[in-house]
């Protein structure tokens, strides 16, 4: 099995034709291949060392990280003398990887790194989380590199960034017992020693996912007396130096694999990352960004899992003399769930080119390019495009995985239910994709101001304004319509001139939004797949006609409750009743 | 430099068998089969490497016997840890059976001298018969460890693995140079790395790159590395009527078709008395 060449909707999002800027600009010149023998010397040549890599992690997810993810949820990590111990198919599944080669995917050469373009990078991601989601945190967490990278001193890139590659695995150690969602509450302490030339960090972090890895970002407070974001600055930790044990990892509901630790540091010595009080403001937003973008590609991989699934199953199964995917209650499911994880996977794909575009040009001026007055507006647009789509994403697409997962046990029936299908694990893995790195409320709250500056109805009308095919006119049509809908929705709730009613509001606003994004993208696909005559160019077709009649609905719902909305019955929902 | 030569072999791929399989006069229908590395010497290129990580100083030569596209598993072979590759390749080869192919990787073996070690799988899925390691060791005179399991220790002087037999294990020592061949049981090999597949990813042999459409005969020139060797049977000095079909003895008689179907089903029930008399039995039979 190969997860890469087995899924063709890969290699067509790969070959976007926004690749060729993506590519283009992170290459910058192609100058690489005079010093390093496997850099690419020109567009094609690395468009085929992507296709080639994801070739070997496709094989390695089919054969290896596949295989081991059942034996992996049952045995679970777990801590001796105060360190993680992986379960055996972990280590196999990272030794593999390590020896692959595929750490560091996005690093710079100079650093041992493979340099791709955030879309293989993702993709890449999309297919270890097929195998294994709770796995393709550990694997993903390298992303730890791309902070190093930009924001810490040379001296601390030359010391760490060379060693992702090798397999020396990370963790960001944000979360606190009192500080979740709310990182400004973070009390972790950091004291700079003089003696050492060090800081050293003192405190408890909690729910760190790969907490004993080799390499920490740590989020701690360097600045006494303050209580706020503007006394955190960011730390990177070797394990190597000492300071830290794991009192204990989560004993949780699903992503087994992937052990979630309390961690303490005692006296554990540390170097700032960058500037001081920045921690949080700067560096933890731009990790967070990148984590979500993970987060999304983990959705994806999961809802293909569950779609793979159900789709076999329900081709198998018979009941009253009949497979069970004969039966439409059935056959709407399964397509509704692969709508939903093409819609997932395209916005996935927008957002990878729009952050891989965004972070070419920050690498660009970090080398000391001068951008001119063009390139300057473009790296604002490729920004401002990335920092719109992010939570969108994340919203969605773990939404959908939850969706997906659901309703891939509910296709199994009562089997489904049991431990022998993997749907079960699919489902509690699912769960906590829409809580962590930011939860779907959070990801509103990201998404809103998007709505309300009408920068998301500024993007929809740039993908409206792309000529399509006329078979697609009739989607265009829907999807005009639900626009309309949109905007008076947002009109109305502009109009009540009410913070609370605006929150209490977002997250349908946000959903509209994201359906017309979904739905555009979608047609979109489709047109490219008629236009370049690819054989299954019909999949692409169903999906984008099934999810825009899905978010047709959708968007009648949402827009039919916000035009009835009477804005004193928001008290009703202010207290819900306990009922005691 | 420790030289290490790996022995590999692309076969059709025998173990996803579909109906199609087999041609009418009996024939396997090699179009119908996708090819691939023989499972056994990826094996064989894993202990390679593994030695290769041991001594450091280190180098290792893959051979292949076999059609312009064994190339590809050259290839294969070089993405994951091999530095280089010699495709045996002649029409004067083809209908060789394990006589004449020992013969023809002996020469080639002969060409390559010095080495320390020769590495190959046990046998290929194809015909599994077991026999060209043992052969072409026996052609040059070297000592041979068949079966090999796990390398133990390695030095420039000898090598010592544990092999996999059917009734346990056995430790053995040999001097070097000699030929091993490698256990399915052995330790599978690494999976490709992502740099060396992008360094090698256009190692060609001289008649693809002939083929190819892109003129790569620059960067062949600046990239030595990227140069896959072909050897013709000129190239080997060898004897004529010992290659290929005229050089082997083995002649297909017939081929059939077995359809496997029980037959003389025993009953037994569940009484201490059957259930002893079928342990007796297999027991016998060596099954367990």
């Amino acid at each position: 099995m190969n997860f890469y060449s087995d899924n063709k909707a890969l290699k067509f999002h790969l070959g976007h034709p926004m690749i060729k800027q993506c590519i283009d600009l992170k290459e910058n010149g192609y100058t690489d291949s005079e010093k390093f023998d496997y850099a690419p010397k020109d567009f094609d040549d690395a468009m085929d060392s992507y296709d080639k890599v994801l070739e070997i992690i496709g094989e390695i997810a089919g054969e290896i990280i596949a295989p081991n993810a059942e034996d992996v949820d049952h045995e679970g990590a777990h801590v001796e003398n105060y360190r993680v111990k992986y379960a055996k198919g972990t280590q196999k599944n990272h030794d593999t990887l390590t020896q692959a080669g595929v750490y560091g995917i996005a690093l710079p050469r100079k650093y041992n790194g493979l340099h791709f373009s955030m879309v293989p990078y993702v993709m890449a991601a999309e297919i270890v989380s097929r195998a294994d989601a709770g796995f393709a945190n550990i694997w993903g967490l390298q992303d730890c590199a791309e902070t190093i990278e930009e924001f810490a001193s040379q001296d601390i890139k030359d010391e760490f960034l060379p060693r992702i590659a090798t397999g020396a695995t990370c963790s960001m150690d944000l979360t606190e017992p009192d500080a979740g969602s709310d990182l400004q509450a973070v009390q972790l302490k950091a004291t700079y020693d003089e003696a050492s030339k060090m800081w050293l960090l003192n405190g408890v972090k909690r729910f760190i996912t790969n907490g004993d890895a080799e390499i920490k970002l740590v989020l701690a407070r360097s600045e006494e007396g303050t209580a706020d974001a503007r006394g955190l600055s960011y730390f990177v930790h070797d394990k190597a130096w000492g300071g830290t044990k794991v009192r204990r990892i989560e004993n949780k509901m699903g992503i087994k694999g992937s052990p979630t630790c309390e961690l303490v540091f005692e006296n554990a010595p540390s170097k700032l990352v960058g500037d001081r009080r920045m921690g949080l403001i700067k560096y933890v937003m731009s990790l967070m960004n990148g984590a979500r973008l993970g987060v999304g590609a983990q959705s994806v991989g999961l809802s293909e899992a569950a779609c793979r699934e159900a789709l076999k199953y329900a081709g198998e199964r018979e009941q009253f003399k009949k497979k069970i995917i004969e039966f439409p209650a059935v056959y709407e499911m399964l397509s509704l769930m692969r709508a939903k994880t093409d819609a997932a996977r395209t916005i996935l794909y927008e957002t990878s080119r729009w952050v891989d575009i965004s972070k070419s040009y920050s690498a660009l001026q970090r080398g000391g390019t001068t951008l001119s007055p063009e390139q300057r507006a473009a790296s604002k647009a490729a920004g401002r495009n990335a920092d719109m789509l992010t939570p969108m994403l994340k919203l969605f697409a773990s939404e959908y995985a939850n969706q997906n997962a659901y309703d891939a046990i509910q296709v199994h029936g009562g089997t489904g239910f049991m431990k022998d299908f993997p749907v079960e694990r699919l489902y509690r893995d699912a769960r906590i994709l829409s809580i962590y790195e930011g939860t779907s409320q959070l990801q509103v709250v990201a998404a809103i101001r998007f709505v309300t500056n009408d920068s998301y109805t500024a993007l929809i009308n740039s993908y409206a304004e792309q000529k399509v095919e006329p078979q697609f006119e009739h989607l265009r049509t829907i999807l005009a319509k639900m626009s309309d809908k949109y905007l008076k929705a947002v009109e109305t709730v502009k109009g009540f001139e009410n913070e609370e009613l605006l929150d209490f509001h977002a997250r349908r606003l946000v959903e509209i939004a994201g359906c017309l994004i979904m739905g555009h993208l979608l047609v979109l696909d489709a047109n490219r797949a008629v236009t370049e005559e690819l054989p299954n160019s019909s999949d692409y077709v169903k999906s984008a006609e099934i999810f825009i009649a899905h978010a047709a609905a959708k968007v009648k719902e949402h827009s039919t409750f916000i035009k009835h909305f009477n804005a004193e019955k928001i008290a009703n929902y202010k207290s819900p009743a306990a009922r005691d | 430099m420790f030289k290490i030569i790996v022995l590999v072999k692309q076969v059709p791929d025998t173990r996803n068998v579909g109906k199609d399989a087999m041609k009418a006069d009996g024939t396997v229908n090699r179009a119908a089969l996708p090819a691939i590395f023989n499972p056994e010497d990826l094996n064989a290129l894993e202990m390679a490497i593994q030695m290769k990580d041991r001594i450091k100083d280190a180098e290792i030569t893959v051979v292949s016997m076999g059609p312009g596209r064994a190339a590809e598993i050259i290839r294969e072979s070089l993405y994951r840890g091999a530095d280089k590759g010699y495709l045996i390749s002649d029409m004067k080869f083809a209908g060789a059976d394990t006589l004449a192919t020992s013969y023809t990787l002996s020469m080639a073996l002969r060409k390559l001298e010095p080495y320390n070690v020769v590495i190959c799988g046990r046998q290929a899925i194809d015909g599994d018969t077991a026999q060209v390691g043992p052969q072409t060791a026996e052609k040059l005179s070297l000592p041979q460890i068949t079966y090999a399991e796990t390398l133990e220790a390695i030095d420039t002087e000898s090598v010592t693995v544990k092999r996999r037999l059917e009734r346990g294990v056995e430790t053995v020592k040999s001097p070097l140079p000699c030929l091993i061949t490698v256990h399915s049981s052995a330790a599978p090999c690494r999976p490709r790395n992502a740099k060396r597949t992008l360094r090698f990813k256009r190692a060609l042999t001289p008649s693809e790159l002939q083929a190819s459409s892109t003129d790569y005969s620059a960067m062949l020139e600046s990239c030595s590395y990227l140069r896959i060797r072909e050897w013709s049977a000129g190239d080997l000095q060898a004897e004529p009527q010992r290659l290929g079909l005229s050089g082997s003895p083995t002649k297909v008689k017939k081929i059939e078709n077995v359809v496997l179907a029980h037959k003389d089903a025993k009953m037994l029930t569940a009484a201490d008395a059957d259930v002893e008399s079928v342990v007796v039995e297999l027991m016998g039979e060596h099954i367990i």
